[in-house]
């Protein structure tokens, strides 16, 4: 059974890194379903957050061990649920007539959106939020009419005061080899 | 001299730093060709200590650099212009994935300027060879050269070795930096575990004392690992059956009766048999390739599974491990030695009478006796036999690597050099002419298929004008044998373009003169002795000698592709009886 998995991968910030990683998983046949690529604090490393779907635990592991094995990927933690947070990104052109109009701010108000951009007849709608919520939106505001919509990458990043530098779960040192 | 304090730095070309930095990482020779954007490069090689062969294919030049690193257990390495001596590289470069063979290659590129513009000879070589290699890199300012080409040797030499490329471009030849040595090592992302859990030994210890069929699984990683000696030390101390692969012939000497030969697709049915009747297998440096588990599901059925290998993505990739150990296999099978000392073991002696009884009842067919007709696995044993141990042997892909990893006598490593995982046809001459280069004092046999000779025999004349005196055997069948065969058994017996017509051209040795070596022919079984003493007799020149075989000669035993290795039949249609009620 197929499963997504996130995986927040920190790599050193080189010409062609994502590049290898995209190489990777179409070599080895892995599915990509979102890639997310940004800077971090660190100057000269960037966190790529992919969501993968996987279609066993081999595999899960292998896609792991694989990445491990680029030189420019300095480590690897998923990203479990209920221990991450998770949000992306959707912007959203949508039909507004004069008469629909109150109807579409109060559902994006109700989703904690923000409007960005208003002509005669649409309205551009910012949300920011989990895959869950941002698939409710897109439902209500399909029947007024989405001219156009772009959505981000999942990002993520750990609960709690720990980060990608402390965690450990895909340490480059595998896990038989720890106490 | 006194050391000073603070390295001195030397204004330099960046060109000039590649080569001095190939010199103080102790490279003594390069295989290439130059041209446009690597021309800065060649003019400080012309005057270094380096001796480079001037090639006549790029792809001869990887295979070269492959053959040299496997014989000689340092790096290789290559160079090449930009564009299409780049993309001629790729085959040798994708071989030295496959197979874990530490080459560097150098490639020349463009001016920074012009690269993504289409420019003349422009190919990006990194984006190409990103999946073939262990990493590149692409450099593009002189003063960035020391580190990216020290980076490249480690990473290619440590962990899981492999081929590694640096391409620079030509302004970064020719920019001027300061150099100094060392050059930093910035690698913070490649860190290979390279000792083992000891606990993780010490319960392999633990898990053999209690095996009743226990094989060991010996790959190429022993080999490379150089732990060859403690393989020796762990078989005899425990007297474990093992089984070596393509990869590993010659880790355990072929006069070790614990040698059960090579397992796989056309493996012995005593190294079968014990991989399929075995309770434990200690797989070390090896990766359950397809080729050797055959149907995955039905392999090694009863069998736990020790793995020891120094890439933890080889553990669990394709067979589970009930006990993964990652890290180098010499520190691995040392420490194994010691904990083996700490346990009873049982008494194995049943389990090797059974192997011992597979070994004399199914030998590997060595073809029928016939006055007329040469036989090619009796032309492999005669050459290994006259040759000895102490040669080095390479081989092409196809039937005659095949008849080779069974019929020449190896006794140690880095004697056999073949391409496995890749299987390239093409591989044996220039891979030959590396080992010879690399090991100037050794008799190095190279056994070749006439399919496989045509791919890449032009290096001959690089031999013949560098006095690289290496010796091809051209087991010429006329066809495409393997591919025949496979034809023969799957596709009922439509020869759909494996014939060759190699009877008529081209003709071996006129070919051979042509390109400056000795060439001889046996066509009749009484010849081959002849010949094989009259070209043991040549080394001032290569030779070439070609065995006229038959084309209907068969590769036995066979594992059909995908079926299971219990399947394996010694001749058509004729499969072993297992017996196991001896067990």
């Amino acid at each position: 059974m197929s499963t997504v998995h996130t995986l927040s991968v920190l790599v050193e910030d080189k010409p062609g890194v994502l590049a290898r990683i995209a190489g990777l998983f179409a070599r080895r046949g892995f599915n990509i379903e979102s890639l997310a690529v940004g800077p971090t604090e660190r100057p000269g490393y960037s966190r790529i957050t992919l969501v993968a779907v996987v279609e066993s635990e081999v595999q899960s592991e292998q896609i792991v061990k694989q990445l491990n094995k680029l030189v420019e990927v300095i480590k690897i933690t998923e990203m479990e649920k209920g221990l991450a947070v998770r949000r992306e990104l959707i912007l959203i052109k949508v039909k507004a007539e004069p008469s629909t109009r109150g109807e579409i701010l109060q559902i994006v108000e109700m989703f904690r959106g923000r409007v960005v951009d208003v002509a005669p007849d649409t309205l551009t709608i910012e949300a920011t939020g989990g895959y869950g919520k941002l698939r409710a939106l897109k439902d209500m505001l399909e029947p007024y009419g989405v001219r156009e919509l772009v959505q981000s990458g999942s990002v993520a990043v750990g609960r709690g005061a720990r980060t990608i530098t402390d965690r450990s779960k895909y340490d480059k040192t595998p896990k038989n080899q720890r106490d | 001299m006194a050391p000073s304090k603070t390295p001195a730095t030397e204004t330099m070309t960046g060109a000039q730093a590649l080569v001095r930095s190939l010199e103080l990482l102790g490279v003594d020779v390069a295989f290439g060709i130059p041209g446009g954007a690597i021309l800065p490069l060649f003019d400080p090689l012309f005057d270094a200590k380096i001796r480079h062969i001037l090639c006549r294919h790029e792809q001869g030049a990887a295979h070269a650099a492959e053959g040299y690193a496997t014989a000689t257990g340092r790096v290789g390495v290559c160079i090449a212009t930009s564009g299409p001596g780049a993309t001629n590289l790729v085959t040798g470069l994708g071989d030295a994935y496959m197979d874990s063979v530490p080459i560097v290659a150098i490639t020349g590129q463009v001016g920074s300027a012009s690269i993504g513009t289409d420019a003349f000879q422009e190919a990006d070589i990194r984006g190409i060879t990103f999946p073939i290699t262990k990493h590149n890199f692409l450099v593009k300012k002189a003063e960035l050269v020391p580190q990216a080409v020290a980076e490249a040797f480690h990473i290619a030499a440590t962990g899981r070795p492999g081929p590694v490329l640096v391409d620079v471009t030509k302004d970064a030849l020719n920019g001027l930096m300061e150099f100094s040595w060392p050059a930093p090592i910035a690698l913070p992302g490649y860190r290979p575990t390279v000792t083992p859990h000891f606990r993780q030994v010490r319960e392999a210890a633990a898990m053999i004392a209690q095996a009743q069929r226990p094989v060991i699984l010996a790959g190429g990683g022993i080999v490379k690992a150089g732990a060859a000696p403690a393989l020796r030390e762990v078989v005899a101390k425990a007297g474990l059956p093992t089984v070596t692969t393509l990869m590993a012939r010659g880790a355990l000497s072929d006069a070790d009766p614990l040698n059960y030969g090579m397992p796989g697709m056309h493996g012995a049915v005593a190294a079968v048999g014990a991989l399929q009747r075995a309770d434990l297998l200690i797989a070390v440096g090896a990766r359950f390739d397809d080729r050797v588990t055959g149907q995955l599901s039905t392999f090694a059925p009863d069998a736990k599974v020790i793995h020891c290998d120094i890439d933890p993505a080889e553990i669990g990739k394709n067979r589970a491990a009930d006990l993964p150990i990652v890290g180098d296999c010499r520190l691995m099978l040392e420490e194994l030695s010691k904990r083996l000392d700490d346990v009873t073991l049982p008494d194995w002696s049943g389990w090797r009478a059974y192997l011992d009884g597979l070994r004399s009842k199914y030998p590997t067919w060595a073809g029928d006796p016939d006055d007329d007709i040469i036989q090619p696995q009796e032309v492999i044993r005669r050459i290994s036999q006259v040759a000895g141990p102490e040669a080095v042997f390479v081989t092409g892909v196809g039937q005659h690597q095949m008849w080779s990893a069974h019929f020449v006598h190896l006794e140690q490593p880095r004697h056999w050099l073949t391409s496995g995982g890749a299987g390239t046809m093409g591989y044996c001459v220039p891979a030959a002419m590396g080992a010879q280069v690399g090991r100037p004092d050794a008799v190095v046999w190279g056994i070749d298929g006439d399919g496989c000779f045509q791919m890449t025999n032009q290096e001959l004349v690089t031999c013949a004008l560098n006095g690289i005196p290496i010796k091809i055997a051209i087991i010429n069948n006329q066809v495409l044998g393997m591919v025949r065969q496979w034809q023969t058994l799957f596709y009922g017996e439509r020869y759909s373009n494996t014939d060759l017509h190699t009877d008529r051209i081209p003709d071996f040795v006129k070919l051979a003169e042509a390109m400056g070596c000795v060439g001889l022919r046996a066509e009749k079984p009484d010849e081959v002795d002849g010949v094989i003493a009259e070209a043991m007799a040549i080394s001032d020149r290569p030779v070439v000698v070609e065995f006229v075989v038959s084309k209907d000669a068969m590769v036995w035993p066979m594992v059909a592709a995908g079926a299971s290795n219990d399947d394996i039949k010694i001749a058509r249609d004729l499969a072993p009886k297992w017996e196991e009620d001896d067990l």
